[in-house]
């Protein structure tokens, strides 16, 4: 909401001399958000006046452009020219170049003399063009940002204007003026008026305030008044969609009359369009009280009005000229010839006013929030109406504002009030609200008085009575969201003070610091970076493919996956069933900008909906669902579990003098699947892997406990092709949360033995598709407990080998609790692991 | 050993002074001093020993002579062949302990090398800032007794907005810009703040609550250099006997301290919020902010409103509590002058690598 200062200032007592700011930062003490400053001075100065063009010559140019070299007025003919500088003529008499045609001589219009800087840091200065010294120019309200004409210049006398020759300009279009720019929160519908702000203005400052609506003395309503007939069968929540619908009639408006300026001036820093002074008078009406009215042509209604839903099929062409299907809960207002307007969103074209309308039927109606608002977003017709009907309009602002309109279209339209004035429907009763004395302090933590409250629950347009219990609060009409007493509470703070509440600092109960899955989360995301990769977080938008391809092992399986109704991007519209979209995404940007060596890592949610998604039932606010309804509504929501992958690709460093950095390969993917299992303390079994998405040779599977819970390896040669990503990048993706719940709960500390290491090395020829972590894990199996670590050293094949086969070199390094072992007790363990290994791989010693 | 030898030894033997020449004897060790001081390295060194303490040498073969002697020459030839020797001995350790102090010497210097030139072997990984911050935020709230919870981010509608008192047709509803999930019957949505994990914290714990909840959030913003469809907050909760807005000012207080230091201050306005009455928007004063001293707004808080307790079973006539929201991304764009939030979402590693261990 935009308020144009001079308007503010008809209600309250603003300083002469206060600005934007200063209003601003008056009204954000009482919950009004500074938003703008609308100040036509900032980006026009200078001497701009009034002018009277005294000849007119025209002269064809050789490009054909035919121009005007005028002789314009600019002081009052007898009267001295008091400006000086470059290009003033001390007679007050301008030569100016003007290539509008839509003037003659002898009219009055703008002048921007030498000196004067127009929006666009346009300076003006005198200077030569076609044969003569052009010394300012004469402007169109385009170029002085007052308005959007293009039919040339402005000529005074269509704006109903005759001012002195070298009358100041600004104060004649009001460009002095400013407005201060607010937010409005949803709550605070009365503050899209003057009237609302004005109040809030006076509660920040402490200063008197004049209610408009107090000031004007209504027309009763007659028999004789429009028939209108409330008739909502279908009311939504069971709040009827009219309550209340005024009409007045006004005839003989001459629809020729210009808009005054001082209220074009306002409805422009108000941020609204000047259109035509029947339709400025409708809107100023509303920016002052905050009622929305519509002004009908009388003369093209058919009888009675009558406000109700509209039927199924039935149509309606809007003002904007748009037919429009209608729905059965579109509130509508007709009349005998059908519907003539969407009720509180826009009105018909059929009843339009325009040109030639004599005879101004007004409508000041109440509609319910809840319908207006589905309409405007069915047909998505926001409006300056809508807005307000949405967040709560006056109910007893209706015949008020009526009021004010008939009196403008009667004092500047040359209208006649007549005696048709309807008020159909009722007001509602002001809501009452018990506030126990003492609760207000109690929730703030500030003793409030008596009097204190009382003060602020009157600022705000409130009636309080006191009564055994505290206060008995009438809210105000205009204040839908007052409902209950912490309302009332918020009010009683605001206006006292945000600033005079304390600071306590309330004890928590002891705590039980980080859970264990928080506390294993942060282990690993620190981990992988000390590991030396850099952890991103990307978005979780994933397309079909990007999911099927990366969620499920299975080439051709389709993934149960989550989309969006209203995704950024329709290909994306799918959520992440892997990480690794995003990080590869990521490398691929990274890349782009020449950072070609990379390790990169994210821990995220993926989302796995089951066989239950969402909830068909959606319980009431303000009430405990039952048990039943609850678990329901937990158990719609798709399984989300955290995961982690890495992604490597390039060097694991740049290369520099004398040092030639190693390839990231596919074990690097595996080590960091194998570092996040370590910091867990889990045993990560690794097996040959078999994943789409990945070299089907270079790849592993992982699990705990059987269970797979993971990928790593070099990712599929064309698959990194179709991603534009380099040969041999390497990927892990783990279900890092399935991992955390496998870590052990207690560590049982092993004794360490400081009894002497016996080594052992020995290589086994096997055939050359038996994996080598099978041949290791049987050694350790048939070792037995004096073995205790194994590590594979060498794999052969070549010269010395049978084709086919390999040979596998491990060593083995034995240690036993209580004693020195012996060479023959080692060479036995030894000989007892070869032997499981023949058995199970045909493994003979080399 | 060959003939050649046994003539030279023959030959030296012959050459070899009396052992009672003392002339002799003194002309050897004169020489021995001579090669001794005058070897260049152990090897010249090893050479100059040999010649002149080795089996062949001039002294060596004088001492040996000693034991042919008459007793009465063996005292004087003994004292002077000894003498001459230990001098000979003393020379080359001497030397020894210069000459390898020179090679060491040497060989470090032969082994310098360019450090300026030295290449970055090791990867410095980096977590995300906003991931520390997160992080940051919990353990100031862990400190003081508070519990970290956490919730779904694709979240029940009735969790994101009934239960937080949005009513079905409310504008407020509608300025939360939200994702939706398809179908729009099954009711679920991305959730559009961290409120939800209120309500479910209030669920599933007993009173008295006081919790944070950090997280990723989502809103149908485009991407430009304030906004991002998918950004992180953090929420706190308390509900207990007798909390006051005051207490929720201190609580600010007291954390917008541990985040910015013992100068920082806050300010509360008035606001709106659906799930908060009274409420207020939360200003920070940010004295290093860019172009001045000034106010930044840092995000909403209130007490909680009625029917989000009862929601959760709560009697609000027996509880209150308070609630506080901000955004992380907001934080660290003023708290470290971020300009864009292009940066923090893009995944460019140069934005998570020069943040060091700051945050």
């Amino acid at each position: 909401m935009r308020i144009p200062l001079s308007w503010l200032r008809e209600y309250t007592q603003l300083p002469a001399d206060a600005s934007a700011e200063d209003l601003m930062a008056d009204l954000v003490k009482v919950g009004l958000e500074e938003e703008d400053v609308h100040r036509p001075s900032d980006t026009l100065s200078g001497p701009i006046v009034v002018g009277q063009v005294l000849s007119l010559v025209k002269e064809e140019q050789t490009n054909g452009k035919t121009i005007n070299w005028c002789q314009v007025r600019v002081v009052p003919e007898g009267t001295e020219q008091t400006l000086t500088g470059k290009g003033i003529e001390p007679g007050g008499v301008q030569g100016i170049i003007c290539g509008a045609h839509n003037f003659v001589e002898g009219d009055k219009v703008v002048v921007t003399l030498p000196g004067a800087v127009l929006p666009g840091d346009f300076k003006i200065t005198p200077r030569k063009t076609y044969g003569h010294v052009s010394a300012g120019m004469i402007a169109s309200s385009r170029e002085l940002g007052i308005g959007e004409d293009h039919d040339g210049i402005m000529v005074l006398s269509n704006y109903g204007l005759d001012p002195e020759v070298g009358t100041d300009v600004f104060e004649l279009f009001g460009l002095n003026d400013q407005a201060a720019e607010i937010n409005v929160t949803p709550d605070r519908g009365y503050c899209f008026s003057i009237r609302g702000v004005a109040r809030e203005y006076a509660l920040a400052t402490g200063t008197s305030f004049t209610d408009p609506a107090t000031t004007i003395s209504v027309t009763e309503a007659t028999e004789a008044g429009h028939q209108v007939i409330l008739s909502d069968d279908a009311p939504i929540y069971d709040v009827p969609g009219c309550t209340r619908f005024v009409t007045r009639e006004v005839t003989g408006i001459n629809p020729s009359l210009p808009t005054p300026r001082w209220m074009a001036s306002r409805l422009q820093l108000a941020g609204m369009r000047s259109i035509s002074l029947v339709v400025d008078i409708s809107n100023y009406v509303m920016l002052e009280l905050g009622a929305p009215l519509h002004f009908y042509d009388a003369d093209k209604l058919t009888g009675a009005i009558t406000v109700r839903r509209a039927a199924a099929g039935e149509k309606l062409t809007t003002l904007d000229e748009k037919s429009r299907e209608l729905s059965v809960e579109d509130l509508l207002i007709t009349d005998e010839s059908g519907a003539i307007g969407i009720a509180g969103v826009m009105g018909g074209a059929a009843t339009e006013v325009g040109p030639s309308t004599s005879t101004v039927l007004i409508e000041a109606a109440h509609f319910d929030a809840v319908s207006v608002g589905r309409s405007r977003r069915r047909h998505k017709l926001p409006s300056e109406a809508s807005k307000r009907f949405e967040r709560g309009v006056d109910p007893h602002i209706m015949d008020i504002a009526a009021q004010r309109a008939v009196n403008l279209l009667v004092e500047l339209a040359g209208g006649t009030e007549t005696s048709k004035v309807t008020d159909a429907g009722v007001v509602p009763a002001d809501t009452q609200i018990q506030l126990p004395a003492g609760f207000a302090g109690a929730l703030i933590g500030v003793e409030y008085t008596d009097e204190q409250t009382i003060t602020a629950l009157q600022g705000i347009g409130a009636t309080v009575a006191q009564n055994a219990e505290g206060f008995l609060v009438s809210a105000p009409s205009w204040r839908p969201d007052l409902e209950i007493k912490e309302d009332l509470v918020e009010e009683v703070a605001r206006v006292v003070g945000y600033d005079q509440i304390p600071a306590t600092l309330p004890v928590a109960p002891p705590g039980r610091g980080l859970t264990r899955t928080q506390s294993q989360r942060r282990r690993l995301l620190q981990g992988l970076a000390d590991a030396g990769l850099t952890e991103v977080l990307t978005y979780p938008f994933v397309s079909e493919a990007q999911n099927n391809m990366f969620g499920t092992p299975e080439a051709g399986a389709t993934v149960k996956a989550v989309s969006l109704a209203n995704p950024i991007s329709k290909e994306f519209r799918f959520l992440r069933t892997s990480l690794l979209p995003g990080l590869l995404d990521t490398a691929r940007r990274n890349i782009g900008r020449g950072f070609r060596d990379l390790a990169l890592y994210e821990g995220g949610l993926v989302f796995l909906p089951g066989d239950q998604l969402g909830s068909a039932f959606l319980p009431p606010l303000g009430v405990k669902p039952s048990d039943e309804v609850l678990a329901d509504l937990y158990n719609g929501v798709p399984n989300q579990p955290w995961q982690l992958a890495a992604v490597f690709t390039g060097h694991e460093a740049s290369a520099a003098a004398g040092f030639a950095p190693r390839a990231w390969d596919w074990a690097d993917a595996l080590d960091a699947a194998r570092t996040v299992a370590d910091i867990l303390g889990v045993d990560l079994e690794v097996a040959q892997g078999d994943h789409q998405a990945f070299h089907p040779g270079r790849a592993a599977t992982l699990k705990v406990a059987g269970e797979v819970v993971g990928y790593a390896g070099e990712l599929h040669p064309a698959l990194l092709k179709d991603a534009d990503l380099p040969p041999r990048t390497v990927a892990m993706e783990l279900n890092a949360a399935e991992l955390m719940a496998a870590a052990p709960q207690v560590v049982v500390a092993q004794s360490l033995s400081t009894q002497p290491l016996a080594t052992q090395d020995v290589a086994l020829v096997v055939d050359q598709h038996v994996v080598a972590g099978h041949v290791l894990d049987t050694l350790r199996e048939g070792a037995g407990a004096l073995l205790e670590d194994i590590t594979l050293f060498d794999v052969y094949q070549g010269k010395g080998i049978e084709e086919g086969k390999k040979s596998l070199a491990f060593g083995l390094r034995f240690r036993a609790a209580d004693r020195t072992l012996t060479a023959d007790e080692a060479s036995e363990a030894r000989a007892a692991a070869v032997a499981l290994a023949t058995e199970k791989f045909g493994a003979t010693q080399r | 050993m060959s003939d050649q030898t046994i003539q030279e030894a023959t030959e030296a033997e012959l050459n070899a002074p009396h052992p009672t020449d003392e002339a002799g004897i003194n002309a050897a060790v004169q020489a021995a001093l001579a090669a001794i001081e005058s070897a260049g390295d152990l090897t010249e060194l090893k050479d100059a020993r040999l010649a002149h303490t080795g089996e062949k040498s001039a002294l060596s073969l004088a001492n040996r002579q000693i034991g042919k002697l008459d007793k009465s020459e063996k005292a004087v030839a003994g004292k002077l062949v000894g003498g001459a020797r230990g001098r000979v001995n003393k020379a080359l350790a001497a030397r020894t302990v210069v000459l390898e102090e020179a090679e060491a010497a040497r060989i470090l210097e032969e082994e310098t090398v360019d450090v300026t030139a030295a290449p970055r072997r090791r990867r410095v990984g980096a977590r995300h800032p906003l991931s520390v911050l997160q992080d940051r935020v919990s353990d100031i709230f862990v400190g003081m007794g508070w519990e970290i919870a956490e919730g779904p981010e694709v979240e029940s509608e009735w969790f994101n907005f009934d239960a937080l008192n949005f009513k079905p047709d409310h504008p407020a509803r509608e300025m939360q810009d939200t994702f939706f999930i398809e179908p729009a019957d099954a009711h679920l949505v991305l959730r559009t703040h961290t409120s939800p994990v209120q309500v479910r914290s209030m669920l599933q714990r007993e009173v008295p609550v006081y919790v944070l909840c950090p997280g990723r959030t989502f809103r149908t913003d485009e991407l430009d250099a304030t906004h991002t469809p998918v950004f992180h907050q953090f929420e706190g909760l308390a509900v207990d006997k007798g909390l006051t807005m005051a207490d929720l000012r201190g609580t600010l207080e007291h954390f917008a301290r541990q985040m910015f230091g013992k100068d920082a201050q806050i300010r509360l306005r008035p606001a709106y919020f659906p799930f908060t009455e009274p409420s207020a928007e939360l200003d920070i004063w940010h004295p290093g902010a860019k172009g001045g001293p000034r106010w930044i707004e840092w995000g909403g808080c209130g007490m909680i409103n009625p029917n989000v307790l009862r929601a959760a079973g709560i009697d609000p006539e027996e509880y209150s509590g308070f609630a506080f929201g901000m955004g992380i991304e907001r934080t660290l764009m003023f708290r470290n002058d971020v300009p864009d939030m292009h940066d923090m979402i893009e995944g460019d590693i140069r934005f998570s690598q020069h943040f060091g261990m700051e945050i």
